[in-house]
């Protein structure tokens, strides 16, 4: 249970997982995101409109999956690192992720890097494609990293650097 | 030979420089007023100096900016203003019967007679009995948070925290970002108290968060060397046979905050107990207004909240204050939209238990005491 391990359930991550024909169709943001709390930066963060306006301050947020192309300006302003990109279509056998990352050094692009999931435990490796350094002193770096394809709702974050 | 200590006049004096009291004091001086603003520290901000992650919240109220970034923008502002005398390193001591509040600067004792006072003097960690827990290496969050984030030093290798509400979680990050190791957040509670998304972003990292568990002892002889924990029952008994050791030259107790509110028990305002807001509070209206009328409090002091929730109740109490001196143009409407977001911020389960302390404090349920 989520307020007890800190780790969402299975359940809960099927609410904000796409069907499958929008996953075929390119990236996406995947909200995870389950407990209403006052915030809504990812509103504002949106350039798409794809989130949708909060009528109370305390609402989950509600993503327009035909809106949302992934291009991860939410993953950079959630305060709660709770937002992730993710694109199946990146190649046969990987999918590309864009992860919040908050660490120093950041990887480097082309480095390999060890994948983790949402308990910390090293999955496997990965190698990370580009790192978007923050764009005003604010926001949150975020690393893209290919991960083989059945881990991209699995691998959460980066380590070994 | 006697020597006279003049007085000094102000409309509103703000005491505590942190979220609250820098928005109370723009607020008031906005509204018209003249201001004095006072905070111990050398610097203003108050705690948000040490907060290095992103708000919550509104856009208004900053969400999506990092606290230290929010204290940058709010000092230069007060710092700045004209009509705002902000006084540094300076300590109220006491408030007179005359309404005359003692200060400390410099070894210098000054006497300020505002015509409205804001009490924003925030809160204080609370503690946690356990055998040794006077041991080196054993300190609240925010001793951490200080030495980490306002002064570089980290506090140790390896740490166990205790308390997983949002200072206990977000301090375990910080530290990670800081290169320390996390052994484990305990938490006394069967559930975790701070929001899920900050218990995540730990989990990520491979801190794993015991719940239903606490403190045993502390062992160690010159500073910690471990700390033992066990699984708590139903009535908070440690079970014996639970226990887990766990090396660690660091103990970090971050387990409540209690609002400060001296300076508001001596100037005799109506006080009450209200466990939800953190401890004793002075009852307050909807303007942030205690029993003696020319007393507002705001922030942490009125009931321990978020920084968010701060912001607002300074700026209620700064619009407040000088409206009640004939000040403040739209104030009347400023104060509105103050208290419609305020309101909002405070619907959801999050804002539950606040919403429960006010209920209590304003109901006649409360033994003023």
């Amino acid at each position: 249970m989520l307020k007890k391990t800190g780790i969402p359930e299975e359940e809960e991550l099927k609410l904000v997982l796409p069907d499958d024909a929008r996953r075929k169709r390119g990236p996406f943001a995947v909200f995870e995101c389950f407990e209403r709390i006052p915030c809504n930066p990812c509103y504002d963060a949106c350039p798409m409109h794809a989130v949708m306006p909060f009528e109370d301050i305390n609402d989950l947020p509600r993503l327009d999956l035909d809106r949302c192309n992934g291009c991860g300006n939410c993953v950079a302003q959630c305060p709660g690192l709770a937002v992730f990109v993710v694109d199946e279509t990146y190649s046969e056998d990987e999918a590309l992720l864009k992860l919040p990352y908050e660490f120093v050094p950041l990887p480097l692009a082309g480095s390999e890097v060890d994948l983790l999931d949402r308990e910390g435990k090293k999955v496997g490796r990965g190698k990370v494609v580009r790192v978007q350094k923050a764009r005003h002193r604010t926001a949150t770096p975020v690393v893209w990293v290919t991960v083989p394809k059945h881990l991209s709702m699995v691998v959460r974050n980066i380590g070994g650097i | 030979m006697e020597r006279v200590i003049s007085v000094r006049h102000t409309d509103v004096l703000v005491i505590g420089g942190g979220p609250a009291g820098l928005n109370a004091a723009m607020a008031a001086v906005d509204c018209g007023a003249e201001v004095t603003l006072v905070d111990s520290a050398d610097r203003l901000g108050g705690q948000l100096v040490k907060q290095t992650h992103k708000f919550f919240g509104s856009k208004r109220e900053h969400a999506g900016t990092r606290g230290i970034e929010i204290a940058a923008t709010l000092a230069e502002k007060v710092g700045s203003h004209p009509r705002i005398r902000t006084m540094l390193r300076s300590e109220a001591l006491g408030y007179y019967p005359d309404g005359v509040v003692a200060l400390e600067q410099d070894e210098k004792w000054i006497k300020i007679k505002p015509k409205r006072l804001v009490v924003a003097t925030g809160a204080s960690e609370k503690f946690l009995a356990f055998p040794n827990n006077d041991l080196p290496g054993i300190y609240g969050a925010g001793a951490v948070q200080t030495l980490m984030n306002v002064y570089g030093v980290v506090p140790g290798k390896r740490v166990v925290m205790v308390g997983a509400g949002n200072i206990g979680l977000i301090v375990s990050y910080q530290l990670r970002q800081a290169g320390v190791e996390v052994a484990a957040v305990v938490e006394a509670m069967p559930q975790i108290g701070g929001y899920a998304v900050h218990a995540s972003k730990i989990r990520r990292l491979g801190i794993p968060i015991l719940v239903s568990h606490s403190v045993k002892e502390a062992i160690g002889r010159e500073q910690l060397e471990k700390v033992v924990v066990w699984k708590l029952d139903q009535n908070w008994q440690g079970i014996p046979g639970t226990e887990i050791e766990f090396e660690a030259d660091v103990l970090c107790l971050a387990v409540g905050l209690s609002p400060t509110v001296d300076l508001l028990w001596q100037a005799g305002c109506r006080m009450a107990y209200v466990p939800e807001l953190g401890g004793h509070v002075p009852w307050y209206d909807e303007n942030q207004r205690t029993s003696v009328e020319t007393i507002y409090v705001a922030g942490d002091a009125a009931g321990v909240e978020e920084a968010s929730s701060a912001m607002l109740t300074g700026r209620i109490a700064g619009l407040s204050a000088a409206m009640s001196l004939g000040l403040g143009g739209d104030g009347a409407a400023q104060l509105e939209v103050a208290r419609k977001e305020l309101a909002a911020l405070r619907a959801g389960p999050a804002g539950e238990k606040i919403r429960a302390g006010l209920a209590k404090l304003r109901g006649s349920g409360v033994v003023a005491c």
